[in-house]
């Protein structure tokens, strides 16, 4: 369809594609695969189960009426289902996933392995102390490296996610002040702040008011402080910020906030690019979440699972959520209820934390080790400078340099094209790229968020520089059906998201099977 | 270091076009002070082996519950899952993706999610499932606070049969923003009246079926005694095994029902990561938390998914959103998809019969010792019983025995003197006959010490 | 004859009698795009200048719609609840959201009438 409009989207030289259609939609190795719910069988299984022995029920008359509704497919069919479909998916492992602040890095096989230990991955949460004093040595491991890389003196391990370890430190800094008859109502949280943090400010019950940016992209330090007041419980700032820079005055921010007796809560989303080279505890912050998938590599998995341990200062520690691990001398055990000096908040998700998260993390810390944790932030950090040095003549960085781990371009470079952010992202796809993350930050117009990572060797990061020199060419060249139309080459072209919304299908139901 | 490509030429050149003399000239903006100018105090890198033996050393000092006869339950339950889930889920396509933002190239996971939401809502016998919470005790803190969106009501009223752990997330979660919050007290029997304690302020009512002592109930009367003062039904399942064999939540009147989804196809591991489960009727749809994938067309009109209705999440509604979340359980939603898959119809339902029929054995089997009571008159495959002196201590003497027995009711009720005795026995189909008779036997020898 | 007047939130409320009837600008349906989800408020409530009143979704974007003056709901428009496509394509008519009794005629003093708002949407560049 797209060669009849005389503009090939394959690299010049390439021939035609004669437009076939197929008697099954498959496309050769793409194909075309049905729900399982389409495919089912009466009575077929993927599962040999024994006979149940025989007994008589004590369901107390509770006994499930009427079927189900689960199709039924055999072993084979639903390898194959599943095979197909993930065939569908973009991947770190097919190629360059620039997606910025999400940090797609490599994922390495070992953290897979670790994790499926008998003795890791096959011991029960509620089991007694003396089964699993290995585990909790782990969790102690994995807390002794976040302590040092960060140079704070305590982590609370169970959060679950980053939005969940943002709850988790507000909810802490929460009842440190409740404990000194402190009740403030105000968060500080920048305009170019991810959407969680915000969101979680007003989950745990305060107000949220915004800091304005600098023309630099920074936090407007004199602005900040204005807003500054004894009723302001906290600032939340991302550092590196969701700009990708480092917040020169960051210092001056914690001692700020410090002065008007509020907590410094850091969004650790980006500690990524500064691991080894800045501890966060001797910026000042009192609190920061740490993304284990992101910057300790567990991998992201379709949106989860995460996991966002969360360092704390001296201030706060005594106040980090149930459970935790310690050491008593003889073992190691886990505390689940209050004792002692400690006054935790209370109890954030169901037993102990992502342990599964944990494993995967700690194996990705010392296969790197001081040294290698610190070279990995090193080559993110120049793999993003490289890209924004190298496209600052096609596209347009949104600030000046250098930036920290992911390069922020603005949408000038597009203005009079007819192309769009979303229309250039899109045509990323067609050449063989997951797109960046675009519109975010809100403070940029248009904005195109790149992130490396230090995963990419410099000829992929090359060819990942061509192909967008190449698409901002076109673009102010106009060749305008080539965006506009983009993907071409996708799985599926671009989705009606207007009538997923009004008329929402969430799920399969048999009579929508045509 | 084996994971980091550019080697020390690459960096030379690339510095080269950057213009700078050396990486430190990239991190110029950082304080002066605040510079690291000395080696972290961590061990250097090492290769494969030297981690496997590492970490391999820890794995080693836990006894794998495979390992052993099993009976712990109290909210994660030992399954065997089938080796096709674990083959499946390590595709790089599935394992190493991110949200599916772009759904042009991510119909593998979108497709895996709309088939996850649909096998929800079936067991659930609910209209519409969400894309799946980060574990049940947070679906259950999460489904509260819908509940008080929707009704515009702060008063919660939480039933003494739902497990400790989403107690108190839902005390935690609940508690910062301030809402009036009606715990009933420990229920180990079953007996429990919590339509008494619903008023015309209370936007919902938590159950959890099987309740954490094991006990099945009929929810209809709880249901419109709720529905009678405008408030919602949320029940709990957290052994989802269940529903191939118990009445669902959906066909008893429940409004919201949120679930811990281990138990098909997540290991165990200590605890995390799970998947939160959560459904509810199409007209509180707009109101779930979480994200959600839908059906529609692309340009060619080929069906496709996407997510959708993102319109109530953090990204774009900030602090007005429905919930903080922004991460979700993906792998383990395919892990619970694809073993789902596999058992379909016939192999859920037996799968639940199984593990039903050997609770009954197991109860029987525990019923028959002098000095010990089974408290549950209907149960699903875990049951409590009372033994005639503390469980904590009979449990660790039991593990020295290389048997997990249980676990004692008093380590989630650490306080609660008149629980010290019981003890929580969960039994799936992993559990053999000889393992039944094993804990039978050595019970009966700890208690026979008097 | 302009009864129609603005707020810098581009709402618009059209009067008749001690009636107001209150949508979004069409501008403001541009700049949401397709709106998928319309929750208006119920009839009775009192609304005080500058409330929260109603709610849009679109695909990628959420918005209030707020009171422009103080009144009583008197009327809800379901048909944008049905459709809310109809937002986009009239906005100025068809895809009004509610009516009010208007508490205060003076308070209209505060709006923009056509022409100010037309300037100050070109303002906005």
């Amino acid at each position: 369809m797209l060669n009849r409009q005389g503009r090939a989207t394959q690299p010049e030289g390439a021939a035609a594609t004669p437009t076939i259609t197929t008697y099954t939609g498959h496309r050769g190795l793409a194909h075309e695969e049905p729900l399982s719910f389409e495919q089912g069988e009466k009575g077929r299984t993927g599962v040999d189960l024994p006979e149940p022995p025989k007994v008589a029920d004590r369901l107390g008359g509770l006994a499930r009426q009427g079927e189900i509704g689960l199709p039924g497919l055999s072993e084979p069919q639903v390898v194959r289902h599943f095979v197909r479909l993930s065939r569908q998916n973009y991947a770190i492992d097919l190629g360059v996933y620039p997606l910025g602040s999400c940090t797609m890095k490599h994922n390495p096989r070992l953290n897979e392995k670790m994790a499926r230990l008998a003795g890791i991955g096959d011991i029960h949460p509620m089991q007694p102390a003396s089964t699993v004093q290995g585990a909790f040595e782990l969790m102690d491991t994995l807390a002794h490296w976040l302590k040092r890389l960060t140079n704070m003196p305590a982590v609370a391990l169970s959060p679950a996610a980053g939005a969940h370890g943002e709850l988790c430190g507000l909810m802490t800094i929460r009842a440190a002040l409740e404990a000194r008859g402190d009740k403030r109502k105000r968060v500080l949280v920048p305009e170019s702040a991810h959407g969680t943090n915000p969101a979680t400010a007003a989950f745990c019950g305060y107000s949220v008011d915004p800091i304005p940016a600098t023309k630099d992209g920074r936090v407007d330090l004199d602005a900040f402080k204005k807003k500054l007041g004894p009723d302001v419980a906290a600032v939340m700032l991302t550092n590196p910020n969701t700009c990708g820079l480092f917040e020169r005055e960051v210092i001056d921010v914690a001692d700020a906030i410090h002065g008007a007796g509020g907590f410094f809560y850091c969004d650790g989303a980006n500690f990524n690019a500064i691991v080894g080279r800045v501890r966060p505890g001797d910026l000042g912050i009192d609190a920061m979440h740490i993304n284990l998938h992101k910057t300790f590599s567990t991998p992201h998995g379709g949106g989860g699972p995460g996991s966002g341990p969360v360092a704390l200062s001296a201030a706060l520690a005594p106040y980090a959520p149930l459970p935790y691990v310690v050491h008593d001398g003889q073992g190691f055990r886990l505390v689940e209820s209050q004792e002692g000096d400690a006054h935790p908040f209370g109890r954030l998700k169901g037993f102990h934390g992502q342990m599964g998260m944990f494993v995967r993390a700690l194996a990705y810390m010392m296969s790197h080790g001081g040294d290698g944790l610190k070279q990995a932030a090193e080559d993110a950090v120049l793999a993003a400078n490289y890209i924004m040095k190298s496209l600052d003549h096609v596209m347009t960085p949104a600030f000046d340099g250098p930036c920290m781990h992911e390069a922020l371009f603005d949408d000038e470079f597009l203005k009079g094209t007819g192309v769009t952010t979303l229309d250039f992202a899109k045509a990323m796809i067609d050449e063989g790229y997951h797109p960046m993350t675009m519109y975010f930050p809100l403070v940029v117009h248009g904005a195109l968020l790149i992130e490396p990572t230090e995963t990419e060797s410099k000829g992929a990061l090359d060819q990942f520089i061509g192909a967008l020199a190449h698409l901002a060419e076109r673009a102010k060249a106009g060749d305008t059906q080539r965006f506009a139309g983009a993907p071409y080459l996708a799985p599926r072209r671009r989705l009606d998201e207007t009538a997923a919304a009004r008329q929402p299908v969430l799920r399969w139901k048999p009579d929508s099977a045509a | 270091m084996r994971y980091l490509p550019l080697t020390e030429a690459d960096r030379r050149a690339m510095l080269d076009r950057i213009g700078v003399a050396s990486v430190d000239d990239l991190f110029r903006d950082v304080p002066t002070r605040a510079r690291l100018n000395q080696p972290i105090d961590l061990p250097p890198h090492m290769g494969e082996l030297e981690v496997e033996r590492a970490i391999g050393a820890m794995a080693a000092k836990n006894v794998a519950a495979g390992s052993v006869p099993c009976f712990l339950g109290a909210g994660a339950y030992r399954h065997h899952i089938p080796s096709t889930v674990d083959h499946l889920i390590q595709r790089s396509e599935f394992l190493t993706s991110y949200t599916p933002y772009q759904p042009e190239i991510a119909q593998g996971t979108l497709q895996y999610l709309f088939e996850f939401q649909t096998q929800v809502a079936a067991i659930t016998g609910m209209e519409v499932a969400n894309a799946s919470m980060y574990d049940g005790a947070t679906s259950a803190a999460e489904a509260v606070l819908m509940a008080f969106r929707t009704t515009r009501r702060k008063r919660a009223v939480i039933s003494g049969g739902l497990h400790p752990h989403y107690r108190d997330v839902i005390a935690t979660t609940g508690g910062a923003m301030e809402a009036d919050l009606a715990f009933a007290s420990a229920d180990p029997n079953g007996a429990e009246d919590l339509a008494a304690m619903i008023d015309d302020k209370t936007a919902c009512v938590v159950v959890q079926n099987p309740s954490f002592f094991g006990h099945l109930h009929d929810l209809k009367a709880l249901a419109a005694a709720a529905h009678a003062k405008g408030a919602l039904l949320i029940v709990a399942v957290a052994e989802i095994v269940s529903l191939g064999l118990v009445t669902p939540p959906g066909a008893m009147g429940a409004d919201i029902v949120v679930a811990e989804g281990q138990s098909i196809g997540v290991p165990l591991s200590f605890g995390g990561p799970y998947v939160g489960l959560f459904a509810t009727r199409e007209k509180l749809m707009r109101q779930m938390p979480g994200r959600l994938c839908g059906q529609t067309v692309d340009q060619d009109g080929k069906r496709g998914f996407v997510l959708t209705l993102s319109a109530r999440e953090q990204h774009i509604r900030r602090e007005k959103a429905t919930s903080n979340i922004c991460t979700n359980s993906g792998l383990c939603a395919l892990a619970f998809t694809i073993h789902m898959t596999l058992l379909g119809e016939a192999g859920y339902t037996r799968l639940a019969r199984l593990n039903h029929a050997k609770a009954v054995q197991t109860a029987d089997a525990l019923a028959a010792i002098p000095g010990v009571k089974v408290l549950n008159r209907a149960f699903f495959n875990e049951f409590t019983v009372a033994l005639p002196k503390p469980a904590a201590p009979v449990v660790d003497r039991l593990a020295a025995k290389q048997i997990l027995a249980g676990v004692p009711v008093s380590r989630l009720y650490p306080t609660d003197a008149a629980l010290a005795n019981l003890l929580l026995v969960a039994t799936t189909e992993t559990v053999t006959d000889a393992d039944i008779a094993a804990l039978a036997k050595a019970l009966a020898e700890e208690l026979s010490h008097a | 004859m302009s009864d129609t007047y603005y707020t810098e939130d581009h709402e618009w409320i059209r009067v008749e009698g001690d009636t107001g009837t209150i949508g979004i600008t069409t501008y403001a349906q541009g700049q949401l795009g397709d709106i998928v989800f319309v929750e208006l408020p119920d009839v009775g409530k009192s609304l005080d200048a500058g409330d929260e009143a109603a709610v849009i979704d679109s695909v990628k974007a959420a918005a209030e719609v707020y009171a422009p003056v103080a009144g009583e709901v008197v009327e809800a428009n379901d048909a944008v609840v049905e459709k809310p496509g109809l937002v986009n394509e009239d906005a100025m008519g068809d895809g009004w959201f509610f009516k009010i009794k208007i508490a205060d005629a003076t308070e209209l003093e505060n709006l923009m009438d056509e022409d100010a708002y037309k300037t100050f949407v070109e303002g906005l560049g």
